[in-house]
């Protein structure tokens, strides 16, 4: 996983280098020492990488990991980065990729913006890996794609997103809006999921949130909900005070028919939903439909507050087939294995299973390729099926998304989902929503990417 | 609030050798081994690590600028990212009108604005169409906005820990108004994409290295320009200022004026850093303006040490390198190492990186030829 | 989609146009033999009549044959499972109204009164007649004449929608406005216009009240985070006060409070019984605080007290400390955890109508204001906090006069840092425990003991009352990020006029 950095090295360059200055007394101790701290620092770690490359066995595939293991993200993206691992073993055991072992090169962006532009160069220019699984943030894929699209680089994003982007050199195995979102507010339109009519919009501020009630409002529109039924409101990172939203949705709300919509990050979910509980809300009353709980974050949260409210994916942990049976218990003993925190109590999600199955579809792709070279791949990757653990799902033939299916599920007091809607079927992915930008579309086969529709 | 920093005007001594020894390394050594040399040879200097180390000379401008304010008048800042970022907004709002209709929506506007149905381009971008506006904008908005802040803080004797406080709070509140959409900046995912500066593209190697140069360039003045301030008069009454600013007072100058002026002054340093850091990253978010951020550049130089300009520059480089090759290598041990380096530095080295040295070299030089004890030796050991 | 709704729109006209004659329909046959048929008519593929079973269920059923319904909905498909539901629902809610526990019967009353089945009327006025909650009555009572606002007879709409404004109903106001809109249509027949009238007047009714309940929920929120604010400052400012120390991990200090308290009641789950798992919260009081504090005390005998004099130093030194605590807290405990709130914490109390208090709330307004007590009573009251104020108001003569200023000191902080846990402990109540649980508020409370000024306990009330209503109050119009953002402004205006905040120590001592 880390590679060996010759220290011994370091040393020789440092002592060399004050060897060849001139021998003022002063002057030498002075320019030694900041010599050493700059000029011979950026030689060094150029060295570094150096004998890395330089000592690196031609054999084996690299494959890049780009998620945060530390910092606020790291959270999240830890699960990610172990089931890729996990999913590269798999196929090491069974003999690797046209005959040659992957290697895995994971680097930590430590969920800083910049950082991530930096890795993934790094990932591409230095280590010249065949293709990279990473990024969980809308801003960390946006920092990155300049990078892959400069270098011809392969990324699969695993994570749900806002649509609205369609990169030759990203392929997106979580959903798009109309994968999640948008059947998620039909479903609690229709008669089955209460048949309702006032729809809060709440979301931390950030792209996927606002991107996301963007189209859901149009849809809302659309479907002649008025304008008065529908509120929009956004909340900080971090934000911990929800009383005086909570105060709003309980006005909003009375009388019935209304819903929350939630695309709330991460450690604000617990304060807001204990606030809306303990104001006297119940699920009853108006249910909250969250786009961003999956059971990874669920695990550690106190559940009391959250049973009975829903979440939309296209994956659950508890979907009943046998290659998620066979999936949950590998992870779970992949991760006791390899003395992972929580070892075999962890679970899966949503975003860990579009991780899992994203190396296992470029692994087929490669091999139905039989190369591993990004344009070859890329190609092959179109209509590429795999039985994925939740169900098969297919590759899109041109727009780089991933056809899933759709689950709306309930929370229970253990953290699980209950299943309570399931779309009939593959839902097609569309990464430019027909209520926001009908006119667009977004095809690499017979368009160069973003096309406007005849 | 009386520092226990030993006044040292005399670590300024000899390094004026050091300068044209440094820069000739960054500005010639480093260039001619990223051009010369095969591409597998080990001094071979990739465009990867040339444009990582211009990215940490940009910091180490922002570094010069906040060791001016910290080390020698004695303020400490912990908001430095604002300035930092409100240069780096600049650069950013320049290069992304400069995108053109080549983004993904392909409209004239930034896409950001695009997908939050922004029409029109908000007038306060207007002026960023014009590259000399934006680097005029990247200096003098810092450098304004630092002039109202510290004319506000500084009149009323607001200092030490409560300056330090405040400063702390408009990070955090600069966070979360860049933050917001309807700002029209770019909210979280800030401004990125950048195609090109001045019609050059930035993903050409070429225009990366001209970047580099000029960054170097731009260090070597901001280095240029502390020393002449610290030097004169007025740097002196800074340093007399941290010591004792009651006794300035009465010695009948006006410390508010003086902390004024370089509060402003490193405050457009840091705009500076922030304008070379953009093109170079090619990303500008919030994030970069944060609390922990602004933290962070104070860790820079505690740990190159104080009061040492060219300490500043030491440990902006030697942090953010120490941080990229750790998080490689030891992910989860980078916070452990940047606080354990931050309580260790306070505690054992409060010079940093140039005290030890000094001190070592002191420490030998007295052994072999006998000198008899500097002053600053004296002090440390008060 | 669009077909689902038009589906919907259909089933509604039929159910309207078919409902009064439902019953009548099948009065022929005796009740269990018509409940048999309605359970086959279920199943049925015809609209109508699954509509009309639906409706004679409800009508004549009742709990007892719950049993049946889930057999029958073991293999049901969707559409069955669809009419099973509002069954299954309306007689769970009818049985639950008689239930022991106050908050199903409110629940089940109100989701009646939602329901728009007028056949709960009677229901709900027998369970009405023996309910002894007053905020349950006030639920049946609103759910009866929110069933009765539905009536075609505008006699009983006009009493409904009169009565409504009396209770003050928010739930009715949609519908309310409905009808008071319906009497500027051209057609609208003078019974309209009356009920139209009444229901304008409910809505002020209902309307001027809800400013007030506002009013007070706005003051009770103030309150609410004021008291958070201040249970976190109190430590930090008494720190500084004494020391003119700020500890930048004070919040990590809190973290700890709340890892306790986290470790509390995951060794309540291993080893006690289950009933007296609610006792862990308490248990884990004296944890939070002595772990805090012992933390504190090796922070203090390790890095602060070689800082002495120095507080920038000080300041970026307990960074550090932060930083190493909160990557050690990530990597120790993992993800996002949370603890469970006892039971007794749970759910809030109906002071009025419109006004609901969290129990969570109201606990840590009164933890906080316990604090505050009892950290006057040591200070000003007790002789270890005379030789406290002492060493703060002059150390050196405190010295001179043989008071032991470095274990003052000591214990002072490690005193400030329990505080810290138990302020982490009272967080755990309104969010999750995680490593960085002190960085979400402490900047706030930075801002509170600047303000607050230096070693004066009223400083820092007042500052946390001021800094956290301000904020509430804002919050509506501005929204949560501008309100801060005022909230800063102002600070900065308000330390023009007073460089060392609400109270400081007079004369060269306040100059340091």
């Amino acid at each position: 996983m880390t590679s060996p950095k010759p220290q011994s090295t370091d040393q020789e360059i440092s002592t060399s280098r004050v060897e060849g200055l001139p021998s003022r007394r002063d002057f030498l101790l002075q320019s030694s020492r900041t010599a050493a701290g700059i000029g011979v620092a950026a030689l060094l770690g150029n060295l570094g990488h150096w004998a890395l490359s330089y000592g690196a066995d031609k054999e084996p595939i690299k494959v890049g990991v780009l998620h945060s293991l530390s910092g606020t993200m790291a959270i999240s993206e830890v699960s990610l980065k172990d089931v890729v691992s996990m999913a590269v073993e798999e196929i090491n055991v069974k003999g690797g990729l046209l005959g040659r072992p992957l290697k895995l090169v994971i680097v930590d962006p430590a969920s800083n913006w910049d950082l991530f532009a930096e890795k993934a160069k790094q990932l591409l220019v230095q280590d010249k890996v065949a293709v990279v699984f990473g990024c969980w943030t809308s801003v960390s894929r946006k920092s990155v794609l300049p990078v892959f699209e400069k270098n011809n680089g392969l990324l699969f994003y695993p994570v749900q997103y806002e649509g609205e982007e369609c990169s030759r050199n990203v392929f997106y195995t979580g959903a798009a809006v109309n994968q999640q979102a948008v059947p998620a507010v039909e479903y609690l339109m229709s008669k089955e999921g209460g048949g309702l009519k006032k729809f809060y919009l709440l979301g931390t501020d950030y792209v996927y949130p606002r991107t996301t009630n963007k189209i859901l409002r149009a849809m809302l529109l659309a479907k002649k909900v008025p304008a008065a039924n529908i509120m929009e409101e956004y909340t900080p990172f971090h934000h911990q005070d929800y009383q005086t939203i909570v105060g709003k949705i309980k006005k909003f709300a009375a009388g019935g028919g209304a819903c929350v919509i939630s695309t709330i990050n991460g450690d604000s979910n617990v304060p807001f939903y204990k606030e809306f509980a303990n104001q006297g809300l119940r699920a009853e009353d108006a249910p909250i439909m969250a786009f961003s709980v999956a059971e990874d974050e669920l695990r550690g949260m106190d559940k009391t507050a959250l049973v009975g409210h829903l979440a939309a994916w296209n994956y659950y942990q508890s979907v009943d087939t046998p290659q998620n049976k066979q999936f949950v218990a590998n992870f779970k003993a992949y991760c006791k294995k390899h003395n992972l925190p929580d070892g075999d109590k962890r679970v899966t999600d949503d975003p860990i299973e579009a991780a899992y199955f994203g190396v296992h579809v470029w692994k087929q792709a490669a091999e139905k390729a039989g190369s591993i070279e990004v344009d070859a791949v890329r190609k092959a990757i179109y209509g590429q099926k795999f039985l994925a653990p939740g169900g098969e799902i297919m590759m899109d033939v041109a727009n780089h998304h991933t056809n899933k299916p759709v689950l709306i599920g309930e929370i229970l007091k253990d953290g699980q989902f209950k299943v309570v809607w399931r779309s009939k079927g593959l839902v097609k992915p569309e990464p430019w929503s027909e209520y926001t930008n009908p006119e667009k579309g977004c095809d690499w086969v017979t368009h160069q990417g973003t096309y406007k529709k005849a | 609030m009386a520092e226990s920093l030993a006044p040292r005007l005399n670590a300024e001594r000899n390094e004026g050798p050091v300068f044209w020894v440094v820069g000739f390394v960054l500005l010639f050594v480093l260039p001619v081994l990223n051009v010369l040399p095969a591409e597998d040879s080990w001094l071979h200097v990739s465009d990867f690590a040339l444009n990582r180390f211009g990215k940490f000379l940009a910091f180490a401008i922002l570094a010069l600028g906040l060791d001016l304010i910290w080390g020698y008048a004695g303020i400490l800042s912990l908001g430095q990212g604002v300035f930092f970022g409100l240069g780096a907004y600049c650069m950013g709002m320049h290069l992304m009108l400069a995108i053109g209709s080549e983004g993904v929506y392909g409209s004239a506007l930034p896409d950001f604005m695009v997908w939050n149905q922004v029409t029109a381009l908000p007038f306060f971008w207007e002026p960023f169409h014009s590259f000399t506006a934006a680097i005029l904008a990247g200096l003098l908005v810092p450098a304004g906005f630092a002039l109202l802040f510290g004319f506000l803080a500084f009149r009323s004797r607001i200092r030490g820990v409560y300056f330090a406080i405040i400063t702390q709070a408009l990070a955090l509140m600069a966070w979360l108004i860049f933050n917001r959409n309807e700002t029209n900046l770019g909210g979280t995912n800030g401004l990125t994409d950048f195609k090109t500066i001045l019609g050059f593209r930035l993903s050409e190697p070429g225009t990366q290295f001209a970047l580099y140069v000029i960054t170097v360039l731009c260090l070597g003045g901001a280095y240029l320009l502390c020393r002449w301030i610290i030097t004169s008069r007025a740097g002196r009454v800074l340093i007399a200022i941290r010591d004792s600013e009651q006794r300035v007072l009465f010695s009948g100058y006006s410390p508010a004026n003086y902390k004024l002026f370089v509060f402003v002054i490193s405050a457009a340093l840091a705009g500076l850093a922030g304008m070379l850091y953009v093109p170079q990253v090619g990303i500008i978010t919030p994030a970069q303006m944060g609390v922990l951020p602004s933290l962070e550049m104070v860790v820079w130089v505690a740990v190159g040490g104080r009061a040492t300009l060219v300490g500043a520059i030491v440990g902006a480089v030697g942090v953010n390198l120490g941080r990229s090759i750790l998080t490689n290598h030891f992910p989860e041990l980078w916070p452990f190492f940047l606080g354990g380096l931050f309580v260790v530095v306070v505690l054992l080295f409060p010079d940093g990186v140039m005290g030890l040295t000094r001190t070592v070299s002191e420490k030998i030089a007295k052994r072999n030829v006998r000198l008899s004890k500097t002053p600053a030796v004296e002090e440390e050991q008060a | 989609m669009r077909r689902i709704v038009g589906l919907a729109l259909v089933w509604f006209m039929v159910w309207v146009v078919t409902g009064g004659w439902a019953a009548e329909a099948h009065t022929g046959a005796s009740p269990p033999m018509q409940l048999e048929q309605a359970l086959k008519d279920l199943s049925s593929e015809e609209e109508t009549t699954r509509d009309l079973a639906i409706h004679a269920l409800i009508e004549q059923g009742d709990s007892t044959w719950l049993p049946r319904l889930d057999a029958l909905r073991a293999n049901a498909d969707r559409s069955l499972r669809m009419a099973i539901k509002p069954v299954a629902d309306a007689w769970k809610h009818r049985a639950n109204l008689t239930s022991p526990d106050a908050d199903t019967r409110r629940s089940a009353a109100t989701d009646l009164g939602t329901s728009g089945r007028t056949v709960a009327i009677p229901w709900l006025e027998a369970a009405t007649a023996t309910e002894s909650h007053r905020w349950v009555r006030y639920a049946m009572e609103e759910s009866i004449q929110l069933l009765k606002l539905a009536s075609d007879d505008p006699v009983v709409k006009a009493q409904a929608a009169a009565k409504l404004g009396e209770l003050r109903s928010q739930n009715a106001v949609p519908a309310l406005k409905t009808l008071a809109q319906g009497a500027g249509e051209p057609n609208s027949s003078e019974d309209q216009n009356h009920v139209a009238r009444v229901a304008a007047v409910a809505i002020d009714q209902i309307e001027t009240w809800n400013v007030w309940s506002t009013a007070i929920e706005t003051l009770f929120r103030g309150l609410s985070l004021s008291s958070i604010l201040l249970i976190m400052s109190v430590g930090l400012a008494i720190v500084f006060g004494l020391m003119g120390v700020i500890n930048m991990a004070h919040g990590e200090l809190m973290m700890i409070g709340a890892y306790a308290t986290f470790v509390m009641q995951e060794c309540f789950k291993l080893y006690v019984r289950p009933d007296w798992f609610d006792a862990y919260y308490l248990a884990a009081l004296p944890a939070a605080f002595l772990a805090a504090a012992l933390f504190g005390l090796v922070l203090e005998a390790t890095v602060i007290r070689f800082l002495y004099g120095r507080p920038l130093e000080t300041m970026l030194a307990t960074w550090g400390v932060s930083l190493i605590l909160i990557q050690g807290a990530r990597i120790y405990f993992g993800d996002l955890t949370a603890v469970a709130a006892p039971t007794w914490l749970n759910g809030g109390t109906q002071v009025m109508v419109g006004v609901f208090l969290p129990f969570n709330r109201l606990f840590i307004i009164g933890l906080s204001i316990l604090c505050v007590t009892g950290i006057y009573l040591l200070l000003f009251r007790s002789s270890v906090g005379l030789r406290v104020r002492a060493v703060t108001q002059n150390r050196n003569m405190s010295a001179c006069l043989g008071i032991p200023t470095r274990k003052v000191d000591a214990y002072t902080f490690a005193f400030g840092s329990g505080l810290a846990g138990i302020a982490g402990w009272a967080l755990t109540l309104v969010g999750n425990v995680e490593p960085g649980l002190g960085q979400n508020y402490i900047v706030d409370s930075f801002m509170v003991v600047v303000t607050g000024g230096v070693g004066k306990l009223a400083g820092t009330i007042i500052a946390s009352l001021g800094i956290g209503g301000l904020n509430k109050l804002m919050e509506p119009s501005f929204g949560a990020v501008y309100a801060k953002v005022l909230i800063l402004v102002l600070v900065i205006l308000f330390l023009q006029r007073r460089p060392s905040g609400l109270f400081s120590v007079k004369g060269r001592h306040a100059e340091g």
